[in-house]
Order: structure tokens, then C-alpha cells, then sequence
């Protein structure tokens, strides 16, 4: 690290987070790509890294790179927050090692091995087979670990130095994120059983603590890129997490339609997960208000600058908002209500919610910490967008945009011929892939998803080398 | 002089957001409750003595199973018939259709079938949906998927499919082959038969009833 304005172990231990997690992320799109062009040249890798290896690696790696950057987003902002170094900052770095190396274990085995016999030996050292958190059980039980000590360290620092309202949440938030998962490591023989703990982690996950995790955040980023009111913004941040668990816990009901559970849960996750999009609008709106609130400020005393102080990351932010809002708020309630699940349940129509949301609530925020830590590492006061970050944000949002759309074109075929015509057979399947409209979705995934990856490149360029750019002020 | 509004007092949101997120997960975690006594898998003399469960006991694979419309609950249900026999026997111990639900369970998880296919609508959407594949008519008598194997079961014909599944390639897109044993894929098709008897409140719609028309066929 050397050239480095760090001086706190914290930031520096951030920054290898992130440097893991863009190399995911680029993991995560490479594997979407051949995926996608498995949908279209359906011989493609056949029997050497077949859809099942390809996806598998697509959304682990998605999952990983985005736990990987948001562990880096909390020990870059404990020392701002608490005004301390972290505390046991050397059981974090070791920690960082042990999770780095047994990620690369996993990702090895999942290339090369790919599948086992029908054995625990397999659950153990291969993979799980279980959508998300397939990793194999020797992994699950060291992520445990690793989650902990994470955990631990956030606990120390902020019972030690100065606990604002932000970390506050975090911690509350971190113990659960870490907790939850211990509820998909066991094994049953009953598929409804298993999905229904299943969800405990995927959806209590996505659909609640991350959704905290990134109102915190977003907090964070507030006073520090805009300098937006501490009192204002920790008061916001209460409400979302008030909002966001008096939704998002109950809505967890929407999974519980149709995998053999009660039917109550059909009233239960109708309800719940319909006010699942408000706290995304109630997030979007604070966002954009206390922009205008800063800028206008700052215009009232006749200054004519920006109150921000990193262009690329601020982008990133108010990607954020909007794109949470659209991706998991309309893209989610689009086919949240029984009614309409019952056909859509399982179609491209999830696939395009899961891009957009992914993409939308969580790549940005994380990728926008990615900017601040480049900002902070190279001492820059002000930091202002260069070619390469224009061109990174417009194509990768760009990219996933048209990949939503596409994806949402075949799902109606989906939607439409598999399971409403066709009553969801096999033969109906192959009916609805081979619809028209189906496959042209399927073609413009696969030329959109070539666009967010070309992306990816420039915004690795943009991450590497805007640091040494001359426009900012220093 | 009014008095500070307690709206936009921090405290008072930070114990709403504790309130709040403490009764939901309370109401949750009752439910959970509830729902795991219901979704419990039952036995061989629930099955006998026609209790109906959620989730019926591994012995099931001894019974013919169909999916029939419910009128009460306006919606399809798995309805448990006669014996049937499957892979020649239908008096199936619940310890010995315990084990090949359990092999197929596990089989389900480490052939990674759910990143390609559905599971009770959960998974990838590569390839169908495996919900109700049991029930499916193209593995029927009259079928196309068991004719094309030259079996003469149901079971037998989709155990040949599992083992070879790029011997018998339905469209450009197939099944690649996984390595699955004889007995994995017998484990493998009680899991499916038992998949298909689960209670899933109508999910898939439909499902086999409709020989529907796509572009004037």
C-alpha cells in the first residue's frame, strides 16, 4: 500500500476488502456472460462448465463480493464514526486472509469438481446445492467465524469510542446479518422445511438487513460527501429501519405462497411485502431532499460550487436511491401479490427482479464506497469524475437496465405460454423458451450483459487510476 | 412558544424502530411456530389411516398420486389414491422409503439440480420446473418422454433419463450428464414422487390439465 494517505489500520484493512470484492464482481459478470450465452448457443461449454456450474458461480460470487464490500464499508467508516481505530484490528486482518483463502478454495472446487455423489461427503466439501449459499458445509461453518470475529471487532469499537446513531444501527443490524445465517446450514429430508429456513437467510438478508445496512450507509455517505446534519440524518435512518423491519420481516410471507406452507401466509406476505416499497421511497426522497437541502444552502450564501466532495461515489449514491426504489420496489411489487405469483413464480420475471434489485439496491451503494476509499487513500479533498467514470456508470447502468427490460420481455412469454397456456409442463417449459419474443429477450440479456461487463473494465480503470487524476482538489 | 414536536424527536424513532422490528419478529417467529408443526413431514399410518399432512410421510411413493381441483380451496391439491407400484413394489417400509428420500434429497443438492431447474418454483429457470414433474403426462403412458426412453414405468423411464440424460435430448438445450448412479436416480425419482404430494396451495396452476393451443396447434 504504498503512496498511501491511510493512517488508519481500519481504512487500509477497507481497502483490501474492496480490492477483493472488485475482483468478484468481475467473477459474478464473467460467469452471468457465459450463462448468457448458454440461453443462446445452448452447446456452448455443454458438459465442461455447464448453466448449472456457470450460474452457481454467477450469484455465489455476487453474494460473496457484495459481503466482501460491506464488511470493507464498515471498517472504512468505524474510525469516522467512532472517532477510535478499531479494536482488534489484527484479528480482522487475519480474518480477512482465512475468508479471502477459503473463497478461493470454494471457487476452485465449484470449476473443478462441480459435482458429487449423492453423500454427506459432498454437502461437506464440494457444495450445498442450495440456491445462494450453496457453499459446502466446511465453508459455512468458517464464514461463521469469520462473520463473528467481524462482528465482534464492530462491537468492541463501538462500545469503546464514540457509539453514534449510525453505528448504533449497524451493530444491531451486523449481529443479525451474521446470526441469520446459522438458520441454512442444517440439512433436512423435507424440501418445505428446508426452503422455509432457507428464506430465513435469503430473504431476512436482502429484503432486511442489507436493506438497513445500506440506509446506513447511505447515512454515512450524507454527511460525509454533502455534509447533510448528523441530527437530520441519524433521524431518517431510525425511520427507514423502523419502516424497512416493519415490512420486511412479515413480507419474508411472499416465499411462503406455494413451497407447502399454510395459506395464511398468502394474507401475511400479500400485506407485508406490498408496504415493502415504501421505506425505498421514503430512502430515495431523503436522499435527493437533502441534496437540494446542501446545494441549496450553500446557493443561498451566493456560492456557485457543488456541495459534493466525490462526484463518482455521490453518482453512485443517487444510482442507489432510484435504483433500489425501481429494482426491488416496482420490480418486486410487480409480482408480489399471490394473485399474479402464482403464475409468475419461478419465471424470468424473478430473474429480472433479482438483476435490477441486486444491481439497484446493493451494486451501487457498495461501488460508491469503493470511491470514497479510492478518495481517501489519495488524500483528495474534492474529487471529480473523469471519462472513465462516466463511462463506467453509464454502462453499467445502462447494461443492467437493458437486461431488466429483456429479461422482463421473456418473462411474460414466460408468464404467459409456460404457465398460464400451458400449465407449466415440460412440454409447456420448452414451449414458452421457444416463443420468439422469449428468445429475443434472451439476445438482448446477452448484448446488454457484454455492455455492463465492457463497463467493468472501465470502472477498474476509473477505480485504479482516478486517484492520480490532476482535476481534484487536493 | 410551542413545544418541541416528539416527531422529530431521535429517541422517539429510535424506540419505534426497536418496538416495531421486536413485535414483528415475535409474530414471526409464532408463526414459525405454527407453520413447522404443519409442514412437519408425517408417516406411514397418517397414510394409512388418510390423515392428510402438508408434507406426507416418505411411504408415499407406495400410492398413486393425482392433482385434482378442490372446490372448497378453489384450487388444485395432490390427491393420495390406491397403492401403486413403484419400481415393481408398492409395500415400500418407512425405513426403506425413508432412505431413498433421503438419497434423493441429498442427490437433489449435490447434482446442483436446483441451478438449472425449480424446485416448488425456487431456483433457476433453465430448464422446468420439477414441482410436480411426477404428474407430468410426458412421462405417462402415453407420453413422449417415456416412449422415447423404451420403458415401460414411470419411474423406470425417468431413472433412465437421470442416468443418460444427453442420450435422450428433447430440444438444442439438455440435461448434461451428472454422473448419477442407478440407485441415486431411483433415490432421485421418490424424491420426485414425494415432491409432488406436497401441499403447495395450487402451485402450478393447471399444471398437466391444459393441452393448450400455441400458434394454431
Amino acid at each position: 500500500m504504498a503512496n498511501s494517505y491511510l493512517t488508519s489500520e481500519s481504512k487500509k484493512l477497507a481497502t483490501w476488502y474492496f480490492t477483493v470484492a472488485a475482483t468478484l464482481f468481475g467473477a459474478q459478470l464473467l460467469f452471468g456472460l457465459v450463462a448468457a450465452i448458454q440461453y443462446v448457443i445452448p452447446g456452448f461449454l455443454f458438459e465442461i462448465l455447464d448453466f448449472s456450474v456457470a450460474r452457481m458461480l454467477h450469484i455465489n460470487a455476487l453474494v460473496v463480493w457484495m459481503v466482501f464490500a460491506m464488511f470493507g464499508s464498515v471498517y472504512w467508516l468505524l474510525p469516522d464514526e467512532t472517532g477510535i481505530e478499531t479494536v482488534g484490528i489484527e484479528l480482522g486482518k487475519l480474518l480477512f486472509w482465512i475468508f479471502t483463502a477459503a473463497v478461493t478454495v470454494v471457487v476452485l472446487v465449484y470449476i473443478f469438481i462441480q459435482v458429487g455423489a449423492a453423500d454427506e461427503t459432498s454437502i461437506w466439501f464440494i457444495h450445498e446445492g442450495r440456491e445462494y449459499i450453496e457453499a459446502p458445509r466446511w465453508a459455512d461453518l468458517g464464514i461463521t467465524v469469520v462473520a463473528l470475529g467481524f462482528v465482534a471487532n464492530l462491537f468492541m469499537t463501538g462500545m469503546k469510542g464514540n457509539r453514534s446513531g449510525i453505528v448504533t444501527v449497524l451493530m444491531a443490524d451486523m449481529i443479525a446479518f451474521a446470526g441469520l445465517y446459522l438458520t441454512g446450514m442444517f440439512y433436512t429430508d423435507n424440501i418445505t422445511v428446508d426452503q422455509f429456513w432457507w428464506w430465513w437467510v435469503i430473504h431476512l438478508w436482502v429484503e432486511a438487513t442489507w436493506e438497513v445496512f445500506v440506509g446506513s450507509i447511505a447515512a454515512y455517505g450524507l454527511i460525509t460527501m454533502i455534509g447533510a446534519h448528523r441530527k437530520v440524518v441519524e433521524m431518517w435512518l431510525w425511520i427507514e429501519v423502523t419502516m424497512l423491519f416493519g415490512s420486511g420481516i412479515l413480507g419474508m410471507g411472499h416465499h411462503y405462497f406455494w413451497i407447502g406452507t399454510p395459506e395464511y401466509w398468502w394474507e401475511i406476505g400479500a400485506l407485508f411485502s406490498a408496504l415493502e416499497p415504501l421505506p425505498l421511497v421514503a430512502m430515495f426522497i431523503h436522499v435527493l431532499y437533502d441534496w437540494g437541502k446542501m446545494q441549496g444552502e450553500e446557493s443561498a450564501k451566493g456560492q456557485d460550487v457543488s456541495v459534493i466532495t466525490n462526484k463518482p461515489a455521490f453518482t453512485w449514491f443517487v444510482l442507489n436511491a432510484f435504483g433500489n426504489f425501481l429494482g426491488a420496489g416496482i420490480w418486486g411489487f410487480f409480482h408480489t401479490l399471490p394473485q399474479v405469483n402464482l403464475y409468475t413464480h419461478g419465471t424470468q420475471f424473478t430473474s429480472a427482479h433479482g438483476h435490477l434489485a441486486f444491481f439497484g439496491a446493493y451494486a451501487t451503494i457498495l461501488i460508491g464506497m469503493m470511491y470514497i476509499a479510492v478518495q481517501g487513500k489519495n488524500g483528495i479533498k474534492v474529487m471529480n469524475n473523469t471519462t472513465s467514470t462516466i463511462f463506467a456508470t453509464s454502462m453499467i447502468t445502462g447494461g443492467v437496465l437493458g437486461m431488466t427490460v429483456a429479461l422482463t420481455v421473456a418473462g411474460y412469454v414466460d408468464v404467459l405460454v409456460t404457465r398460464a397456456q400451458m400449465g407449466a409442463t415440460w412440454a409447456g417449459y420448452f414451449d414458452g423458451q421457444s416463443g420468439a419474443w422469449f428468445a429475443q429477450g434472451m439476445d438482448w440479456r446477452l448484448v446488454m450483459g457484454v455492455v455492463t461487463f465492457t463497463g467493468f473494465f472501465f470502472l477498474i480503470k476509473d477505480l485504479l487510476s482516478i486517484g492520480k487524476a490532476t482535476h481534484h482538489v487536493r | 412558544m410551542a413545544k418541541k414536536s416528539v416527531w422529530s424527536d431521535n429517541r422517539f424513532w429510535q424506540r419505534s424502530a426497536a418496538w416495531i422490528t421486536g413485535f414483528a419478529s415475535v409474530l414471526l417467529i409464532w408463526l414459525t411456530f405454527d407453520t413447522s408443526a404443519q409442514i412437519s413431514m408425517g408417516n406411514d399410518s397418517d397414510l394409512k389411516s388418510g390423515v392428510t399432512k402438508r408434507v406426507p410421510g416418505p411411504t408415499v411413493i407406495n400410492y398413486k398420486i393425482t392433482y385434482e381441483m378442490d372446490k372448497k380451496r378453489q384450487h388444485e391439491v395432490p390427491v393420495i389414491g390406491e397403492k401403486e407400484k413403484f419400481f415393481g413394489r408398492d409395500d415400500y417400509s418407512e425405513d426403506e422409503a425413508a432412505a431413498l428420500l433421503h438419497l434423493g434429497k441429498l442427490g437433489s443438492q449435490t447434482k446442483n439440480c436446483m441451478n438449472c431447474h425449480t424446485l416448488l418454483g425456487n431456483g433457476a429457470y433453465y430448464a422446468p420446473d420439477l414441482t410436480k414433474a411426477w404428474l407430468d403426462p410426458a412421462w405417462g403412458p402415453t407420453g413422449s418422454m417415456q416412449s422415447m426412453t423404451g420403458k415401460s414405468t414411470k419411474e423406470e423411464a425417468m431413472a433412465e433419463f437421470l442416468q443418460h440424460p444427453s442420450q435422450y435430448p428433447t430440444h438444442a438445450r439438455m440435461m448434461p450428464n451428472l454422473g448419477i448412479t442407478a440407485e441415486e436416480a431411483k433415490g432421485l425419482v421418490a424424491f420426485l414422487k414425494h415432491m409432488s404430494s406436497i401441499d403447495t396451495n395450487g402451485f402450478p396452476r393447471n399444471f398437466g390439465k391444459i393441452q393448450g393451443a400455441v400458434n394454431g396447434k
